[in-house]
């Protein structure tokens, strides 16, 4: 049980309320030796706010991702920044068809982004083999290699799809309740 | 006077190309035999033994002068004594003309290597290697090019299966991806049946009228 501190939009004068305040969080810290506020509300709104995807395309549905990206849909509104870097995303969005030969680089590649990373599966083929299914090369969906947040469906997803599966990517991460390292 | 002159030029472009035709059958005399083909393709079957005399010759040629291999790839028939079948597509670029060269080899059996005449067939050399496992000889840098690194078997060959032997997935233990044979989760899907709106009519038109049947003789059971 931790203290709901008043909802205020100035300082508080120096008083009977401020003073009431700081000794209910002197009397936490006393007894408990923590306080708990916000930060992770905070923090997921921060995150969520910023999403960087890297641009891991790997076939035709790059081109929609391409055009969300763009100026008709514009994942920049959301806070969207395509990074060539996987040092600099969150949220790796795997595009097209991953091949058994491209799956150790994948790997690696997720393994490269820092902490905390999201990944989107972004069409048929990302999520379950597609139309490759039977195929002696490709991956049964990428997430044998990689975990995986938010599945697309398509062939290819349309432009809105994906801007949906990031906008859902957002509210997952909204919901979560830990700061703590996956 | 127009028509006379179209059909004059027609005629010449016909006389120009039965020409070309004449003399490539006439240059490859001891070497190839034409094949028969639609819309005047020029298409030559060689021994495996002739086929770089061929294509030089081709390129040598002045009247001929295929400069450019487009293409080099194979065909694989099981059934045949000898399997494969090597195809090679030769551009002129002054004749405006192509040309197929055709090779009936075994398996097994070495091909030279057409990377001395044309520079262009490395890469599709290597892919006729990857996929059918036919090797050339003389060839600078014969490895796989578009499969798996490590992988084994010819994947265009008609016995190799469809999914292939092995599959993939990350491995939390050993922190890397492994390989595993291949366990499919959903089976094969058969797609061999007649479609009910187009296939047997007459399936269509009887399931139809029993429907029909069945809607009358349960409206006769309902009223009675």
């Amino acid at each position: 049980m931790g203290i709901i501190p008043p909802i205020i939009d100035r300082p508080i004068p120096p008083g009977e309320t401020q003073d009431k305040i700081l000794n209910a969080v002197t009397d936490e810290i006393t007894n408990k030796g923590f306080v708990i506020a916000s930060a992770d509300k905070l923090f997921n709104w921060a995150r969520s706010g910023s999403l960087w995807p890297m641009t891991f395309g790997l076939a035709c549905c790059a081109v929609e991702m391409m055009h969300s990206a763009a100026s008709r849909y514009d994942m920049d509104r959301y806070g969207m920044l395509f990074r060539p870097s996987p040092r600099q995303s969150d949220v790796m969005i795997v595009a097209g068809t991953l091949t058994n030969k491209m799956a150790p680089a994948l790997r690696r590649v997720y393994d490269q982004m820092p902490e905390p990373r999201w990944v989107l599966s972004m069409g048929s083929c990302a999520n379950g083999g597609g139309y490759y299914h039977y195929s002696y090369a490709v991956v049964r969906g990428c997430d044998r290699i990689v975990p995986v947040d938010v599945y697309v469906p398509g062939c290819p997803p349309t432009a809105e799809a994906l801007i949906y599966g990031l906008l859902q990517l957002q509210k997952k991460i909204k919901r979560t309740e830990t700061i703590a390292r996956r | 006077m127009k028509t006379a002159d179209i059909t004059n030029s027609e005629m010449n472009i016909s006389n120009a190309e039965e020409f070309f035709e004449a003399s490539a059958t006439q240059i490859l005399a001891n070497l190839a035999e034409r094949v028969p083909s639609i819309n005047r393709q020029l298409v030559y079957r060689c021994e495996l033994n002739k086929l770089i005399s061929v294509l030089k010759l081709m390129k040598a040629n002045e009247s001929l002068d295929f400069s450019q291999l487009s293409d080099l790839t194979a065909v694989d028939y099981p059934s045949r004594i000898q399997r494969f079948e090597l195809v090679y597509q030769l551009l002129s670029v002054t004749h405006n003309r192509r040309i197929r060269i055709i090779c009936a080899i075994d398996e097994g059996q070495i091909v030279p290597s057409a990377t001395g005449v044309y520079k262009s067939a490395e890469w599709p050399e290597r892919e006729v290697w990857d996929m059918y496992g036919l090797f050339f000889s003389d060839h600078p840098d014969l490895r796989r090019l578009l499969t798996d690194y490590g992988f084994e078997g010819h994947p265009l060959r008609k016995d190799f299966p469809l999914t292939g032997y092995v599959e993939v997935r990350y491995d939390d233990m050993d922190r890397r991806v492994a390989y595993q044979p291949v366990q499919l989760t959903q089976e094969y899907r058969d797609f061999d049946f007649l479609s009910p709106w187009e296939g047997d009519q007459e399936l269509v038109h009887s399931s139809l009228n029993a429907e029909a049947e069945n809607e009358e003789n349960a409206k006769k059971n309902g009223g009675s």
